[in-house]
């Protein structure tokens, strides 16, 4: 159990304790996870914009030709465009998934890598581990901080500092001149709102902050909102729908996955793919304000333990309970009806498409 | 945090208010600010039995769902209907708008088991 004491702290931390903010110790950082209460920021992000500090998530810089990086990730990278992004997984030999990522390609030998904050640690391991001689990897996590301008008026906002942000394309990035900084500002996102994540100098993020905020129509919003925007746009969280006993093929993540080259846990993933998976995550539609919650038991109609929750929220947007599970392969239809709860409560859902929310401004 | 003077409270942090042999119960605004956003309440049935410190209502938050157990043993003469509709009225209204259950009180020595105004103000500083 991590203490009060151990836990990281980055550097908006007072001022997330001076904006009242409820601190709770997140994958080993004390982060915010609400300042004025979770649907109240979660509206806000839905409806105008909001400013998120994920400063906890970890960055490298890897320098070296694609070939080594290629056979560490599980998406293609050699047919990138310099200045282009993309998401894929970290495997182990079983087909694991070790974390989820983003690759930034920054010059032709150059690449950026964000991945979670609670794994920093053990993916900065593994990358070292499995990159060849010649390839210079750096562990820039407590050098960047980043901010999170998320929702229908990110664009407009960050347009009275950043005048060409307009060019930014969906899943683009670029460097721009934001208060004095030359910086990276990606077109990219966990809310399924038009958004820019900015990775921006620790030291100077604190600025960054607040002017931002001074800004106005832009107020900050915490991990509580974060993760119901997230589940209702169906996206995966490490620790939940992602774990090294996970497969990528079971997580539904196939579609970040090149098997037309080598990389670590291929063979294993070819395995399971020969034998067919057993399991899958679906989504889980409450038929009412009940919420499905992480680790809840899911049950078919006739009482059988048929799966488990991994994530689960009420979702504002719907005012229904969603979530999503891991369950068994013959009862995955879209459309079945299952139960989820425990011994001594239970309440229905209809398994769905883990898109509950398609309206967002995402590509707007 | 808000403490009524003349309610009586629960180490759970429920509230109770009673009038004459019957008993309205809720939340305490330190239990409605520790859950945030409540989204769903599970109400019992009018005429169910509620036995002291037993669970009688299920609630939930955004992020969690919690017990509520009953301060008092009682019959269940009323429920607050409006938070089905309406759970957030717990956030916004914990005292008043926002009470549970109303119940007939089968046994008054049982308030020896629970908090007063002062006694609770205490034992919330003591959980910090």
């Amino acid at each position: 159990m991590t203490t009060q004491d151990t836990l990281k702290k980055t550097p908006l931390y007072k001022d997330h304790v001076a904006l009242n903010a409820k601190m709770v110790p997140f994958g080993g950082w004390d982060m915010p996870v609400q300042y004025e209460g979770i649907l109240a920021e979660h509206h806000q992000t839905r409806h105008e914009c909001s400013l998120f500090d994920i400063s906890h998530m970890g960055e490298f810089i890897i320098e070296g030709d694609a070939t080594a990086l290629d056979g560490i990730v599980t998406m293609s990278i050699k047919d990138m465009p310099v200045q282009s992004c993309r998401y894929g997984m970290i495997l182990n030999e079983q087909g694991g998934i070790i974390d989820d990522l983003i690759v930034f390609r920054l010059e032709q030998a150059k690449w950026f890598i964000v991945v979670n904050g609670a794994t920093t640690a053990k993916d900065a391991a593994h990358f070292q581990k499995h990159l060849k001689g010649g390839t210079v990897f750096k562990d820039v996590s407590l050098a960047t901080g980043k901010l999170d301008v998320q929702g229908p008026t990110a664009r407009k906002i960050l347009k009275t500092f950043v005048g060409d942000i307009d060019k930014l394309e969906y899943y683009k990035f670029d460097f721009f001149d934001l208060l004095g900084e030359n910086v990276l500002i990606s077109r990219t996102g966990y809310t399924g709102e038009l958004g820019y994540e900015i990775y921006y100098p620790w030291d100077k993020t604190v600025e960054l902050w607040n002017a931002l905020l001074k800004a106005g129509d832009i107020k900050p919003a915490g991990l509580g909102a974060r993760d119901v925007l997230r589940l209702e746009v169906g996206y995966s969280l490490y620790g939940h729908e992602l774990e090294e006993n996970i497969s990528p093929l079971e997580a539904g993540l196939s579609k970040f996955i090149d098997f037309e080259k080598d990389f670590i846990g291929k063979d294993a993933l070819l395995k399971e793919k020969e034998a067919g998976v057993k399991r899958k995550i679906v989504g889980l539609l409450s038929q009412n304000r009940r919420s499905p919650r992480a680790d809840n038991t899911i049950y078919s109609e006739d009482g059988k333990a048929i799966g488990i929750v991994t994530s689960g929220t009420f979702s504002p947007i719907l005012e229904k309970g969603i979530g999503l599970g891991f369950v068994d392969i013959a009862c995955a239809q879209t459309g079945n009806i299952i139960l989820f709860g425990n011994d001594k409560s239970r309440a229905e859902a209809a398994i769905s498409s883990r898109i509950f929310y398609k309206e967002g401004s995402l590509k707007t | 945090m808000e403490v009524i003077e003349h309610y009586l409270y629960t180490k759970e942090h429920e509230w109770v208010n009673i009038e004459d042999n019957e008993a309205y119960i809720g939340i305490t605004d330190y239990a409605q600010a520790q859950l945030g956003d409540i989204t769903f309440i599970e109400l019992p049935g009018e005429g169910d039995e509620v036995e002291q410190f037993e669970q009688f209502a299920s609630l939930e938050s955004v992020k969690a769902a919690s017990d509520i157990y009953s301060p008092l043993s009682g019959t269940i003469l009323e429920v607050n209907a409006e938070l089905e509709e309406e759970p957030g009225l717990i956030n916004k209204s914990n005292y008043d708008k926002g009470w549970i259950i109303k119940i007939s009180v089968s046994d008054m020595d049982e308030c020896s088991n629970l908090m007063t105004a002062e006694e609770y103000e205490n034992f919330l500083e003591s959980v910090g």
